[in-house]
């Protein structure tokens, strides 16, 4: 990877209106520029809300539809992460993350675990995403993963053994009030389980979670930058609309992959024969090959 | 773990400090989206809705904050008084509706009522000079139920629970005292006993049969964490009490939802019509 100066963007977007959320985008954007940031990123869904149900239909886009002209234009100047309701061939209507740079849209992330338990209702509204890939940035390998997707261990580690270097995590996480030495909850969960992610993967973890509130849910913000050591570097406050800046440096990735080669090592094989014996279990496959003499060997 | 969140131990601790500013915003954003300013309340003189105006002074301009203390001829003197503390402390802008005229002119024109439906009448004496002033002052009318009050359903349905939007409603009544006493809501408010003061000497607790600092360690349990009718007992709450409250929650709650609409067309508003409360805001 290249150095790079990312500005979070930590922004309470407009719930159902897309004109002014573009309006937002452009003014952090703008802003960003002129602190020398490379790129901005966005929370998910930046340019619609959350709390959509039956407005998902509705604020459906293609991700090359003429009405986002004002983000290509702005990613002229500057790299570009933003969440919207992608209308994909099909209409089936995708939470998705999208990299713009120069104009034209470098990749697009279709949001694989939606939350429908508790709070949420993502299930009902979207279709589930069904690939993680990792792209080549003008800044290096990445990849993209909107919220939930990080609380499922294999998104993030496929990602690094693609080759990603650093992971934009795009995030509505809402908070579940305050307990004594906690903060805000989401807040605090959020940065162990980036930390954690960071430490396995050696990978730099970009992490952007909107504020406001929508239908009496707030959401906590804490937007954060974890370095491939796992170390907080740069930290948004909670519930206030900020614009960090973090330089991503890439010796630092150079020195937590020499100092723990946890990549380089890992028994692809191992995780591939025991992923094939546990899908058969779940699914009640018949098996694939029978056990060799060498499996029973203890 | 003390820091587990309270789903997985069903415990009652709050930050205050992060709790309230959570609040402060919730009430700046949901009031400023819907284009409106100003916001309207009861204060009854008791914890809760002094706890709902310091919040709400702290969110907006307390000249945009209009009060409405609503006593009863038999209302406790201290009800007024304490509310005027909260009126005078914030700065905030008030008025005083005796509603006695507009309940003996219910029930010259009803004939008498028993204890309780008179108390439903006052409640809703109450909602209807708040939806009122809210129409005047262009305003939201704050909420000021409590999470414990809303579970046990110890609350008239389109009287003191009818409201825009409400801070406290997802914070138990033990939660409300360690938030009062962080904002600083004065101490005899913070003291006396909890009560509706529909009648001489109410009192919340006589009238639910147990206490609010044992009912809310329960409900914190059974609701927050999902523990089951043995869990509960095996932590110490007689079977007894564990029954009745799970026999409130469920027999109350046609109280916390609006009503329902019988399913004729292929889209039904509250089945398949959905759309956030905050659209287009």
């Amino acid at each position: 990877m290249r150095d790079a100066r990312v500005a979070l963007g930590q922004i309470a977007p407009h719930l159902g209106d897309i004109e002014a959320n573009l309006a937002l985008h452009r003014r952090a954007a703008g802003q960003a520029v002129r602190s020398g940031a490379d790129l901005i990123v966005f929370p998910e869904l930046s340019l619609t809300g959350y709390q959509l149900a039956d407005l998902v239909p509705d604020l459906a886009l293609p991700v090359d539809d003429p009405r986002l002209a004002p983000l290509f234009e702005a990613s002229a100047g500057i790299d570009i992460v933003f969440g919207m309701v992608e209308d994909a061939p099909g209409h089936r209507f995708y939470n998705a993350a999208v990299y713009l740079s120069r104009g034209r849209v470098v990749h697009v992330h279709r949001k694989l675990y939606l939350p429908t338990y508790g709070m949420f209702q993502e299930g009902r509204e979207f279709a589930a995403g069904n690939r993680v890939r990792h792209f080549d940035s003008p800044w290096g390998p990445a990849g993209m993963l909107v919220c939930e997707d990080l609380w499922h261990m294999p998104c993030a580690w496929l990602l690094a053994h693609q080759g990603a270097e650093v992971i934009f995590v795009l995030s509505n996480g809402p908070t579940r009030g305050a307990r004594p030495g906690r903060e805000v909850t989401s807040v605090a969960v959020w940065r162990e389980l980036l930390q954690t992610t960071a430490q396995f993967q050696t990978t730099w973890m970009v992490y952007v979670n909107r504020i406001g509130c929508e239908d009496g849910v707030t959401f906590g913000g804490g937007s954060l930058v974890v370095d491939p050591f796992g170390r907080v570097v740069a930290e948004s406050p909670a519930l206030d609309e900020s614009l960090e800046l973090v330089d991503l440096k890439s010796e630092v990735l150079r020195r937590a992959r020499t100092v723990y080669p946890l990549l380089r090592d890992e028994d692809l094989e191992l995780a591939e024969r025991e992923l094939a014996r546990l899908r058969q279990l779940r699914y009640d496959l018949p098996d694939p090959a029978p056990a060799t003499e060498k499996d029973g060997v203890a | 773990m003390t820091d587990a969140p309270a789903s997985v131990d069903g415990s009652l601790d709050i930050d205050p400090e992060w709790t309230g500013r959570i609040l402060v915003k919730f009430i700046d954003n949901e009031l400023h989206r819907t284009g409106l300013h100003d916001l309207v309340l009861g204060l009854s003189g008791g914890i809760d809705s002094a706890v709902v105006a310091y919040l709400a002074g702290r969110a907006i301009d307390p000249a945009r904050i209009h009060a409405c203390l609503m006593p009863y001829r038999s209302s406790s003197e201290d009800s007024v008084s304490d509310a005027r503390k909260v009126v005078e402390d914030l700065g905030i802008d008030a008025e005083t509706i005796d509603i006695t005229p507009l309940v003996d002119g219910f029930e010259r024109t009803t004939g008498p009522v028993d204890r309780l439906r008179l108390g439903n009448v006052m409640a809703r004496a109450r909602m209807t000079l708040l939806y009122d002033r809210s129409a005047a002052h262009r305003a939201l009318v704050l909420g000021t139920s409590n999470k414990t009050e809303l579970l046990l359903g110890y609350g008239t349905l389109h009287g003191d629970l009818a409201s825009a939007i409400n801070p406290i409603g997802d914070l138990y009544k033990t939660q409300v005292r360690r938030l009062a006493e962080h904002l600083g809501v004065p101490e005899p408010i913070r003291a006396k006993p909890p009560s509706a003061d529909l009648w001489p000497d109410q009192s919340d607790e006589e009238d639910l049969g147990f206490s609010y600092a044992e009912v809310d360690r329960l409900l914190a349990l059974l609701v927050d964490a999902r523990a089951s009718r043995a869990t509960a007992i095996d932590a110490g709450f007689a079977p007894e009490l564990v029954d009745e409250v799970t026999r409130r929650i469920v027999r109350s709650q046609f109280k916390r939802l609006p009503p329902v609409i019988a399913k004729i067309s292929t889209r039904s508003i509250g089945a398949d019509f959905r759309y956030p409360r905050d659209w287009m805001t």
